[in-house]
């Protein structure tokens, strides 16, 4: 372990004298993954093996997804490790079941730099949810357990105060029931492409079966509002507004695969809004997106207001731009 | 910033380490009070004490506790004070969400969302917490004080709050509840009980707010069917604030000056209680008002027993449509119970003899516009063999005993 780590801060020194990255032999720390504490350096799992330039490791596998969560227009980089010899398993179009010892990787971009790694580890006991902070220097992220907020300004220019999630935070959206569970890799948010490659690299048992797939966000403006705007309410609102999740007492139900209306929110009247109706009586009004609670909340900054509560330091105009579409086209 | 690197991982590493004994865990006021809170919340172990000490600790960010049988303790609702005046984010100042949780002898101020709120938190105790919006009641105010939900076993005590926009005390979508000894004002409600069932609401002073103590059930939730809650020797005294809930909200319709409200509901007894001085009605028993189409949900109030209560006052200047002249009609004031006429009407369980008067409103159907009412007078008689059903709690095969395990008295002591 000790040598182990020796190892690894001699890479590192490397990369912050060297231009070269001859790290294609740095392995990913299984036991830092699957072990009960909480590593305090993101290199302590050996995921990068140029961490600054985000080049992964061996068994580390970079992946996007159809219509990402969106956080403050940061660029986000993704990877999935699973450990040598394992395969995820395939579930319909739903989550890609990952085995003990596999992780998900997600690197935070902003001002041309990292900013944070996130990592959600599978250990024996479930799933952990740990944020990472990366250093000016670019060449160390260490553990954030309570977060942080940080001066930045997003890809348009606007200084917001960035937050880092706390361990906690990391959990309230990746909470279903009692357990801690990853949010994006499902089938139907992964290309078909990327699927199949997954397969043929021995990753995957089965290439999904997926019937209805969430669209490519970059294909927004040739597709229809609805399928735009639900697959942007599954990323961004699902992991809490479902049944299982931190926001099942509001009743409200955006993941994909919802059809009832009142679940979606349309002409549903809120719960425990308090402010947070804006003085409107429905969640989503058909035909008019002024008077949609939905479209108020994401289009606020304030606490108390804003969704999602956490994540995020300003609008999201092209998600705001896709819910105004959606509900605007509905039938009054 | 190698040097710092190994020097710092073997400290952090020994922190992490999960203790094999219940520890205190002192979290003083003072710089960075966020993150040092915030890292002993998520540090702590099943047992152990957050003692956070006398001052101010000034908090930028929600703060969450997500470890089970964890106690954060201040020194006293006026001594410890979490003040949120400069949040920035989160939905509530303080989430909980694991089980067996005590929060007690301190104070939260000026959230930008809601005060406390626990979730999916079985058997917590709120002991002597303070949650006040310092600058009085305003719309933009959070909207729970302190908001339990979907949890059971719940117990509120000895607890302060002052100028939440929808309900000082919030139960929501729980059950086996006791909210006592509390004190709430300037709130739209002062106690809330929704979606609930086996409540106990005693004990309570709650004054200057739009409603006193409201008991409902709405549809389209995941947890529906309220009731067998008991409504008792509280102190419901000059709820006269006007409504300042942001519309939407189903507290906004709320008449100024209202006692206790029960909507919807199954099995609530409003028994021993002194009502003092509400403008518009002691007591208002409705069915759910607006339109719905959740098939499993019954907007109608059942089983409503109301037991030797005391009115002093009130009525004589009704938030209700017409409500000027229907209290000139009637002498000067309303009757304590008003009831819009929809589902069982309300019942008086009291001598033979006694009489229990009330306004009916008379509204033809469940949401029915109220400018459509047609209030009659009506006296309800007293029907003795139902004296304290509940209250008594001797029925063997009837529902349980209203109330929060007794368990959790323990950690409700000073």
């Amino acid at each position: 372990m000790r040598l182990l780590l020796a190892a690894l801060l001699l890479a590192g020194a490397a990369v912050a004298t060297a231009e070269t990255a001859p790290q294609a032999q740095v392995q990913v720390s299984d036991s830092a993954v699957t072990a009960e504490n909480f590593p305090a350096r993101l290199s302590d799992y050996g995921f990068f093996a140029d961490g600054a330039r985000q080049v992964p490791a061996k068994g580390v596998t970079p992946y996007r997804l159809q219509t990402p969560l969106w956080s403050d227009g940061a660029e986000k980089l993704r990877f999935v490790y699973l450990p040598a010899g394992t395969k995820a398993k395939a579930q319909g179009d739903g989550l890609l079941d990952l085995p003990v010892g596999a992780a998900l990787i997600k690197t935070f971009k902003l001002e041309g730099r990292l900013i944070e790694t996130r990592v959600l580890l599978h250990r024996a006991e479930g799933w952990v949810a740990l944020p990472y902070q990366w250093n000016r220097e670019q060449t160390e992220a260490r553990l954030a357990l309570a977060g942080a907020r940080l001066e930045l300004k997003t890809p348009q220019g606007q200084a917001i105060s960035y937050a880092i999630p706390n361990k906690n935070q990391c959990k309230e959206c990746h909470q279903q029931k009692d357990a801690v569970v990853p949010i994006g890799p499902k089938a139907r948010n992964l290309s078909a492409a990327w699927l199949a490659s997954f397969h043929k690299a021995g990753k995957l048992d089965a290439v999904p079966l997926v019937t209805s797939r969430v669209p490519l966000w970059e294909d927004r403006a040739k597709l229809a509002a609805a399928p735009v705007a639900r697959g942007w309410l599954d990323s961004n609102c699902a992991h809490c507004h479902n049944p299982a999740g931190s926001a099942s007492n509001s009743g409200l139900d955006l993941r994909w695969e919802q059809s009832d209306p009142i679940a979606l929110g349309i002409n549903k009247r809120p719960v425990a809004a308090g402010r947070g109706s804006g003085g409107l009586e429905f969640d989503v009004l058909p035909g008019h997106p002024d008077k949609s609670i939905m479209l108020y909340r994401m289009g606020s900054l304030e606490g108390g207001i804003s969704m999602p509560e956490v994540g995020r330091s300003s609008i999201d105009p092209d998600g705001m731009a896709a819910v105004t579409k959606w509900i605007g086209e509905m039938k009054r | 910033m190698r040097m710092p690197a190994t020097l710092i991982a073997p400290a952090t590493a020994l922190a992490l380490a999960a203790p094999a004994y219940a520890k205190v865990i002192p979290v003083p006021a003072g710089q960075n009070a966020q993150g040092r809170l915030q890292e002993a919340l998520i540090l702590a172990a099943p047992g152990d004490v957050v003692e956070l000490g006398e001052g101010r600790f000034v908090l930028t960010d929600g703060l969450s506790l997500d470890i089970k049988g964890v106690t954060v303790r201040g020194a006293g609702m006026e001594a410890t004070v979490l003040d949120f005046s400069g949040q920035k984010g989160a939905g509530e100042g303080l989430l909980v969400t694991s089980d067996e949780v005590t929060l007690r002898d301190f104070a939260v101020e000026n959230t930008k969302g809601d005060g406390i709120k626990s979730k999916g938190a079985d058997n917590i105790v709120y002991y002597r917490v303070r949650v006040t919006w310092t600058g009085g009641p305003k719309e933009t105010n959070g909207a729970y004080g302190i908001y339990p939900v979907s949890s059971t076993g719940v117990l509120v005590d000895g607890c302060k709050v002052s100028g939440a926009s929808d309900a000082g005390i919030y139960v929501g979508q729980s059950k086996a509840i006791t909210v006592r000894y509390n004190y709430v004002e300037q709130s739209v409600a002062g106690i809330e009980i929704e979606n609930s069932r086996d409540a106990l609401v005693a004990h309570n002073f709650v004054t200057r707010n739009t409603g006193g103590i409201l008991v409902f059930d709405l549809p389209n939730l995941p947890v529906m069917g309220g009731g067998n809650t008991l409504i008792a020797s509280n102190m419901v005294v000059g709820n006269d604030t006007p409504n300042f809930a942001p519309k939407g909200n189903i507290v906004a319709g709320v008449p100024r000056g209202t006692g206790v409200m029960v909507m919807a509901n199954e099995g609530i007894e409003i028994a021993g209680n002194t009502l003092v001085d509400n403008p518009t009605a002691h007591i208002i028993v409705v069915a759910y008002p607006k339109a719905f189409t959740d098939k499993s949900y019954n907007p109608y109030p059942r089983d409503v027993r109301i037991i030797v209560n005391l009115f002093l006052g009130g009525g004589d200047d009704p938030q209700l449509p017409g409500g000027k002249q229907l209290a000139q009609a009637f002498g000067g004031a309303l009757p304590p119970l008003v009831w819009d006429g929809l589902g069982e009407a309300p019942r008086f369980p009291a001598p033979n003899g006694e009489v229990l008067k009330a306004l009916n409103l008379g509204l033809a159907s469940q949401g029915a516009n109220p400018a459509t009412a047609k209030p009659t007078l009506m006296a309800i008689k007293g029907s003795a063999p139902d004296l304290f059903t509940v209250a008594q709690g001797q029925a063997s095969a009837g529902p349980p005993q209203p109330g929060a395990p007794a368990a959790l008295d323990a950690r409700a002591r000073p």
